[in-house]
């Protein structure tokens, strides 16, 4: 039985739908991650797993039991917010110890508790020093110390590395899996950076206007996208219009107007004449210096437009016939050589025909 | 090195700060000492004061050697306590309301607050009279107190909705969403947060209460004589100023140790509240 359970839960605020008919499970011990643009709904799905709102229809149950009359106080589920809200006029241990007084503990097993959870985020030396005395990231563990201190059976964090900037961030997300880990506490994590999702999730379910739109693993998502909003969502990818010509189990020949055939593979049973998308990972288009090279069947003739020398990896823009670009992405391997060509240099664009994915409309 | 750049010129400090200095020293230093010094000079035949250089302890002596003033000091600064306490219970509520009621019907609010004072004090205070009296409560302390919460309770509602405007919802969210109930999550987060509210409001409404001699004069009985009242004799009817300086100078001192009092212990109590006050 999934500790977490979310039933065709529907929320409107006025004439908007902000959660339309969502149904989820998250397993005891998962990383589970809501994932989409601002607005899409994830943050009203924890509000209302905290308890904040209320959902108009469906249902919401923890351990098989419904969880909608019992008041947040009462949910064994705490939450780390956003913006941290950690008590100003209490100290670092006071903020830490406040989930433990509520749940009345003795005093003695409260000290334990709380310095044993203020080392666990690497924060042992600050316990008497109050919020606005610390730096955002230390004030972030504390927040995450306070939720996690009382053992709480669910932890919702709410776009909570979201102000860190971006080095910090990175490091947090590191501590963030050790802690989950470690503490084996199933986290519900809300966040609208997809890199963030994948790094960090057993499973993330991609939002967008109120439904989600695939619920999967990371690398499921990113090579497997269910449809051309999840494709486009997470990660950089290659979106061409086309229209099937042939399909079999083996191979499915693909026609983009204007640019020419495509091949590609998809198990499923497509119709002939079926409009669609043509979905191609930037990593997985290789350019060579001249038509030759390119022995690959998907290969096509363009110039370069633009690059983006990032350092590891150039990302090449590469203008094909009749306005077609198309991204790739190479990775500055060779050592010495900063990049293989310049703005302007014709070359040539081929992947595998297993590299893209066909998407229906 | 930007917070350097934003200092204003020395030149420009000086004008600025220049004529409120002069005010204060003119017309609230000055006065003071004359005050201090009148309380040790003798009082003048026909009232003000005794021509130079009579001087004499008289009034002090005069002070200290007769209980009736300690007990009148000790009346007038539990009336200012009394006082204190009820605009507290009463503003609290209040302010907490305002605070939390929608944006545009907080300024409307806060606008009834202050309203009473568009018109006449004394207007208002007779307006008491006439409600006290029928009901058989003119000229009791009782009356006074009701009287001196009427008067100041918005010194103690506005500093207090100042305060309580500015709360971060989100701590009442996470104080609830930790496991508190709506009673702790008032005297855990809410209360102390707005001690900085309920402190500037009590000196706003303490130290006036006990200088206010107009609400006793009008309300209260012969038993209810606070300071106020016996320094405004000593000048106006006893014509005795040396006594009357002297009294001031006693409340003055009391008050100012009290003040001290509370801002050493706020600062050793309120540690992180500055933050939302």
């Amino acid at each position: 039985m999934a500790l977490l359970e979310l039933r065709n839960i529907t929320r409107r605020f006025g004439s908007l739908k902000a959660v339309k008919d969502v149904s989820l499970a998250v397993e005891a011990g998962e990383f589970f991650t809501l994932l989409g643009p601002s607005g899409c709904g994830k943050t009203t799905i924890l509000r209302m797993i905290a308890g904040f709102d209320a959902p108009d229809a469906g249902d919401i149950l923890l351990d098989g039991k419904s969880i909608a009359d019992v008041p947040p106080e009462r949910r064994p589920l705490h939450t780390v917010f956003q913006s941290y809200a950690l008590f100003p006029h209490m100290t670092v241990a006071g903020n830490v110890a406040f989930p433990l007084e509520m749940a009345r503990l003795p005093d003695a097993e409260i000290r334990r508790r709380v310095g044993e959870t203020l080392d666990l985020v690497h924060l042992g030396d600050k316990a008497a020093q109050y919020p606005h005395e610390l730096s955002g990231g230390q004030k972030q563990r504390v927040a995450l110390a306070r939720g996690l201190v009382n053992k709480p059976r669910l932890l919702l964090l709410d776009e909570p590395l979201g102000a860190l900037d971006a080095k910090l961030r990175e490091e947090m997300q590191v501590d963030l899996i050790a802690l989950q880990r470690e503490v084996g506490i199933t986290f519900v994590f809300v966040t609208h950076a997809q890199q963030e999702a994948l790094a960090l999730s057993h499973r993330i379910g991609v939002m967008k206007d109120g439904r989600i739109e695939q619920c999967d693993e990371p690398d499921k998502l990113y090579t497997q996208p269910a449809n051309r909003f999840v494709a486009d969502f997470i990660g950089k990818i290659n979106l061409i219009a086309v229209e099937v010509k042939a399909s079999s189990k083996v191979l499915l020949q693909l026609t983009a107007p204007g640019l020419g055939e495509i091949a590609a593979t998809d198990p499923r049973p497509i119709a002939v004449g079926e409009h669609g998308w043509f979905a191609l990972r930037p990593e997985l288009v290789r350019v060579y210096g001249h038509l030759e090279a390119a022995d690959l069947k998907n290969r096509f003739a363009g110039t370069v437009k633009e690059l983006l020398y990032l350092g590891d990896v150039t990302l090449y823009k590469v203008d094909l016939a009749n306005g077609f670009v198309v991204e790739a992405l190479m990775t500055n391997a060779a050592p010495g050589r900063a990049k293989f060509h310049e703005v302007g240099d014709p070359v040539a664009v081929c992947w595998r025909h297993d590299a893209g994915l066909y998407l229906r409309n | 090195m930007a917070a350097a750049r934003t200092q204003p010129a020395g030149l420009t400090k000086w004008a600025v700060t220049l004529p409120p200095t002069v005010f204060l020293l003119a017309f609230f230093l000055l006065p003071a000492l004359i005050v201090v010094a009148a309380s040790f000079r003798e009082p003048g035949e026909f009232g003000g004061l005794a021509p130079w250089p009579a001087h004499s302890l008289d009034a002090y002596r005069f002070l200290f050697g007769d209980v009736i003033y300690l007990e009148i000091f000790a009346r007038s600064f539990l009336v200012a306590a009394l006082t204190t306490t009820i605009c507290i219970v009463l503003a609290y509520p209040l302010a907490w309301l305002i605070a939390r009621s929608p944006a545009r019907r907080r300024d409307l609010l806060v606008l009834l607050v202050i309203l009473p004072f568009a018109s006449n004090f004394l207007v208002r205070i007779y307006a008491w009279i006439m409600l006290l009296g029928p009901a058989n409560l003119l000229y009791t302390p009782f009356a006074v107190i009701v009287g001196m919460v009427y008067v100041h309770l918005p010194f103690m509602i506005l500093p207090l909705y100042t305060n309580l405007e500015k709360h971060d919802p989100a701590l009442l969210e996470a104080a609830q969403d930790l496991g508190a109930s709506a009673w702790t999550r008032f005297w855990r987060v809410t209360f102390p947060l707005s001690l900085p509210g309920i402190f500037s409001g009590s000196a706003l409404v303490f130290i006036p209460v006990l200088g206010m001699f107009a609400v006793p004069e009008l309300l209260g009985g012969t038993g209810d004589v606070l300071i106020g009242n016996l320094i405004k004799e000593q000048f106006l009817d006893n014509r005795d100023w040396p006594l009357g300086s002297a009294l001031s100078i006693m409340l003055t001192a009391l008050v100012l140790a009290l003040a001290g009092i509370t801002a050493w212990a706020a600062r050793r109590g309120l540690h992180g509240t500055e933050a939302v006050s």
